[in-house]
């Protein structure tokens, strides 16, 4: 049988800024994962580097270890490849006092 | 087709252990059970043009749906109706937020439909107590449209859900709604519209549609539940419905009903929805479904 594939916006037209996390996600049929945060529009200030968190129960979070760059430029693209996660998944950030970012995230799982 | 035949197909069905807790009418269309992936069951994403900030703000939350091991903080993963994994939908943690999964499918004959599945809801369980008016509301809804040289074209979206619980009392029960919001265009080139069709107005009870389900005794335990939902596209009536061990009087079911739209032709999709009537998330999980027909 073919392995599973599927490719999940996880966040869509939102505008980010301060502490800010994606809706808990439930992974445990994946083996590996590939995050992307586009850029909807040019981000006003830095934005900064989001983390990829897991968990053990989908309520309490703990960073995965992988970080990466946001975008900041409309339609700009950055990832991150994950793997190992158990469960659940999530990605966050805390973006600097005056910096904000409307983002489409989308998670790509194969398993 | 002959009693031979019926009876064979009965026999064959039967002897599925998969199939014979449903009892479909002669074409399954489509039979989902989700050890095999996601069946074709995806985000119910709004209409837009040029622009997501197009979006009407009731379609703007809605989400994927994953599929779950219906893993619980205290004691793990609970498992499906008959497998590993359920198909999940989940809403935000704000109260009245709503998600809604579908799955999109055209028919070929307008005439009776019988949709089966198994279901169960919980809050998440985020707090160590009972949690069981947490949960707003979980339904279905049909998005029909007539055939393109039908001379009685209309869109046609049957909604049936379970009202568990509003602002906090415990109501369970049944209710439908034949009424939608105002269609608003959408964009500037006259070709997309939308409308929020899950507003919580408009809602009506069932005629003898109270029903006590089985929630268990602490959020993170669940119970799995039977729907069959009949109705008839040539009539585009309801015809049957009933849940687990009782059977329901459908003759004061409307479905909501509107003119036919330019590019709908044949729809039939079929949706899930769930509603939180807290600040916490609402979880509907589904496993299997078996839509059928009569051709």
């Amino acid at each position: 049988m073919l392995i599973q594939s599927q490719a999940a916006v996880i966040a869509r037209n939102e505008t980010w800024s301060g502490a800010v996390a994606t809706e808990p996600h439930e992974v445990g049929w994946a083996r590996e994962a590939i995050i992307f945060v586009r850029a909807l529009h040019d981000a006003k200030g830095n934005p900064g580097r989001a983390e990829v968190e897991i968990s053990p129960d989908g309520i309490r979070w703990v960073p995965e270890g992988t970080s990466f760059a946001l975008p900041e430029k409309a339609d700009g693209v950055t990832f991150a490849r994950v793997a190992h996660f158990g469960t659940w998944l999530r990605v966050s950030a805390k973006l600097p006092d005056g910096a904000s970012l409307v983002v489409l995230v989308t998670l790509h799982l194969k398993g | 087709m002959s009693p031979d035949h019926k009876a064979l197909l009965a026999a064959l069905r039967q002897s599925d252990p998969k199939l014979s807790r449903f009892d479909p009418l002669p074409r399954i269309i489509t039979f989902d059970d989700f050890d095999q992936g996601f069946c074709g069951w995806t985000q119910l994403v709004g209409n837009y043009e040029h622009t997501l900030d197009a979006m009407l703000p009731g379609y703007a939350q809605h989400s994927m749906a994953m599929l779950s091991t219906l893993p619980q903080w205290d004691f793990g993963s609970h498992g499906s109706f008959d497998g590993t994994y359920a198909l999940k939908l989940a809403s935000k943690p704000r109260k009245g937020a709503q998600n809604v999964t579908v799955k999109r499918l055209t028919f070929r004959k307008r005439g009776p439909l019988r949709l089966e599945f198994y279901f169960t809801f919980k809050p998440e369980a985020s707090e160590m107590r009972l949690s069981e008016t947490d949960v707003r509301s979980i339904g279905l809804l049909y998005d029909f449209q007539t055939g393109d040289q039908d001379k009685d074209g209309a869109r046609v979206m049957p909604h049936l859900r379970f009202l568990n619980a509003l602002d906090g009392e415990h109501l369970q029960k049944w209710q439908f709604k034949r009424h939608t919001t105002e269609v608003l265009p959408i964009g500037t080139e006259n070709k997309t519209i939308s409308h929020y069709h899950l507003a919580p107005q408009d809602w009506e009870d069932l005629p003898g549609g109270a029903q006590k389900l089985c929630y268990n005794e602490i959020p993170t335990k669940i119970n799995w539940h039977y729907v069959c939902f009949d109705f008839d596209l040539e009539t585009m009536q309801a015809t049957g419905f009933r849940c687990n061990d009782r059977v329901f009087d459908v003759s004061g079911y409307e479905p909501i009903r509107m003119p036919a739209m330019r590019n709908l032709w044949c729809m039939l999709n079929l949706a899930f929805f769930v509603e939180t009537d807290v600040a916490k998330r609402a979880n509907l999980y589904i496993d299997s479904i078996c839509l059928s027909g009569d051709f």
